[in-house]
């Protein structure tokens, strides 16, 4: 194998399990198990727990897919996989 | 012009265009009619998933869902949203580069095995239609509401316009017809939000106005206020759940990772040229996805402040015409229980079902409502979908806005029909007859049977929309479920566990889906009445229960994956050629 591809997984691994526990912290954590502690907090008009649950998980995911976008990115660069200049894939 | 005209005019002007675009972009070969060629820009095809993923029931019903479960409608909002993340980061971009057309097509080539190709078609095939059936009696609903045209015809007319760009244009058809759908909807959708907003609290943007003070001088911001004026009710706060945390957390679940077994959804990350435009792509559908998504809780809130404020204590000779509206429609239904002649609204039944009227009036011009009355002090039954739809008469906006969300409601209705019935027929093409059956079948003739495919696949939607048996209404919410449990950890530890075999993954397959269809039916069907908390597996309800099924899912697969024989070579090359982005996928003809 001319790439260090067993690398390349190992840090998308890593990658992956930092953003899916952000992405469960703010929405199993904060929207339903801890909801009725962060309820006790005022936040601009909403109750903290119900914020999260209905608008805050929201835009914490929008934001972990372009997160995503870019550590990948910069991972494919990294170990030389990155697909953005072979424009004219040939696919079966 | 009056409204009806208008929404005349809207809903021909929306579809003349879904049809002109379907016929410049005609699919002429199977790789443009199941994957628009593989050359769908990202942004274009991350408003196509967003169209494809919202359908009417997120249009119409979720807001009016979310107004009257408050806090619990969280799950809808997180389950539906969270899904792409898991889509983004765990499948989208592999599958991108497996580089085929199908679902079925990933899980027979990874399974080396046609039982598994037709069991993923038979899961396929079970989710699609229990949702598109949804689809269309949508379609025949907003047409019998707002042009006053029997739902027959309004099934038959959404019928013919899928048909002119599902059949014609394939997926190519498809994607450019759902951009244009996706800017008609989230435009309907959001501008009487912002308008009720800013009559509301002052705040043209909903997601800021739901927690800003409400504009009557009362000094209490929206959701302060509805928790207040509900409890005086005697609801439960607005913002306090009425479900289990164990059952909010199970359906979550069951919708994100149902949201990300959906075939129609995963189909749409074929449709890119490559890998990153995959990651690109999932990111840009969440966006429009959110923009709706975010908007909701607030026009469920505004819905039922406006509710409560509009209808509780009212004299029935004063309340607004809209009450009177739908009233005679049937989706709202007054009795005067304490002979006040004021509507009394509080928790609970008013009366038995759905309601019936008498031929008379009553004295004050209200409908005579025949149902046994219930012993609760409630005399109003509000059915939940008028909620969106009657959001602009309730805030007395402009004609043309009613019509722009009826043109909306079709918009979301249509795009996911088509969508689904595209994943139908393409599995029965070219899984079932290229891929199993009739292997010999040139180019030519497998894009024929796709067509007839796509022909049969209407005309049952069509005839579910239009004569729906009891239980189509019901089951479209378990197509999640059924998604979470059977497909979605088959593809999962395709990717991610190269230990993982046929035996594994058929087993896990069947268990889950067997499983969660078995629970579904007999709280729904066999035993409707012991469908209570005290009942449930662990106090999960029939919608959270994709999550069990999943769960045994995963456990029966890898037990019986490390049980028996691994993947042979060729399958393991495969794996290690999909998890990187770069270089061509392997053809797997084998």
């Amino acid at each position: 194998m001319k790439q260090d591809n067993h690398g390349y997984w190992k840090a998308n691994l890593r990658i992956l399990g930092a953003l899916l526990s952000i992405w469960f912290i703010v929405s199993f954590g904060f929207g339903i198990l801890l909801v009725e502690e962060l309820n006790q907090i005022p936040f601009f008009g909403f109750k903290l727990g119900f914020w999260w649950a209905q608008q805050g998980a929201i835009y914490v995911f929008v934001a972990l897919i372009f997160v995503y976008i870019h550590l990948m990115q910069k991972l494919d660069r990294k170990y030389g996989v990155s697909d953005e200049d072979d424009s004219s894939e040939e696919q079966s | 012009m009056d409204a009806q005209s208008l929404t005349y005019l809207f809903v021909a002007l929306s579809f003349s265009l879904y049809i002109g675009i379907a016929i410049w972009s005609r699919a002429g070969s199977t790789k443009e009619f199941y994957v628009a060629g593989g050359g769908v820009h990202p942004i274009a095809n991350g408003m196509a998933t967003a169209a494809d993923w919202m359908s009417a029931a997120s249009f119409i019903s979720m807001a009016g869902i979310i107004a009257f479960m408050g806090y619990d409608g969280a799950v809808y909002l997180m389950g539906w949203t969270g899904g792409y993340v898991i889509l983004a980061l765990l499948l989208a971009p592999y599958l991108r580069k497996f580089g085929q057309f199908t679902v079925p097509d990933f899980i027979g080539t990874r399974y080396y095995s046609t039982t598994a190709r037709v069991v993923a078609v038979i899961c396929l095939i079970l989710i699609s239609f229990t949702y598109v059936a949804g689809q269309m009696r949508g379609v025949g609903i907003v047409f019998s509401q707002f042009l006053n045209i029997p739902i027959f015809w309004g099934v038959v007319v959404g019928m013919a316009i899928v048909f002119m760009y599902a059949v014609l244009g394939g997926m190519k058809g498809i994607t450019y017809t759902q951009v244009a759908q996706y800017c008609v909807l989230i435009f309907a959708y959001l501008v009487p939000a912002i308008f009720i907003s800013m009559l509301i609290t002052g705040i043209p943007i909903p997601q800021i106005g739901l927690g800003a003070e409400v504009a009557d001088g009362s000094g209490l911001s929206v959701l302060d206020k509805l928790d207040q004026t509900l409890t005086e009710l005697g609801f439960a706060a607005y913002t306090q759940g009425a479900k289990s945390t164990i059952d909010v957390f199970a359906i979550t679940m069951a919708l994100m990772i149902g949201t990300a077994g959906l075939p129609h959804v995963i189909v749409r990350f074929f449709t890119v040229p490559k890998v990153s435009d995959a990651r690109k792509s999932a990111g840009y559908a969440l966006i429009f996805i959110a923009l709706l998504y975010t908007t909701a809780p607030a026009v469920g809130a505004f819905a039922r402040l406006n509710f409560v404020d509009t209808v509780h204590n009212t004299q029935y000779s004063d309340v607004a015409s809209w009450f009177k509206s739908w009233e005679n429609i049937g989706l709202i239904g007054w009795e005067d229980k304490n002979q006040d002649g004021r509507i009394q609204y509080h928790p609970g039944a008013p009366f038995e079902g759905k309601p019936t009227f008498g031929p008379e009036r009553r004295a004050d011009g209200s409908r005579d409502v025949l149902n046994t009355p219930t012993s609760s002090d409630n005399e109003v039954y509000v059915d939940r979908d008028i909620m969106v739809l009657a959001n602009p008469e309730i805030a007395a906006l402009p004609d043309w806005v009613i019509a722009l969300v009826a043109a909306g409601s079709l918009a979301a209705a249509l795009s996911t029909a088509a969508g689904l019935l595209l994943v139908i027929s393409t599995s029965v093409s070219h899984d079932l007859l290229k891929k199993t059956f009739a292997r010999g079948l040139t180019d030519k003739q497998e894009l024929f049977a796709a067509r007839l495919a796509a022909v049969t696949a209407i005309g049952i939607a069509g005839y579910l929309g239009i004569d729906p048996p009891g239980f189509v209404a019901q089951v479209v919410a378990f197509a999640f479920g059924l998604a979470a449990a059977s497909l979605f950890p088959a593809i999962l530890l395709g990717i991610f566990d190269k230990r993982m075999n046929r035996e594994g993954a058929i087993t896990g397959m069947l268990a889950g889906l067997i499983f969660s269809l078995v629970y579904i039916a007999y709280f729904k069907f066999v035993a409707p009445e012991t469908n209570s908390a005290d009942y449930w597996l662990l106090g999960i309800s029939p919608e959270g229960i994709g999550t069990v099924g999943a769960v045994i899912n995963f456990t029966l697969a890898i037990v019986i994956s490390r049980c028996t024989a691994p993947a042979p070579d060729h399958v393991l090359a495969m794996v290690d050629n999909i998890r990187i982005p770069s270089g061509v996928s392997q053809p797997q003809d084998h």
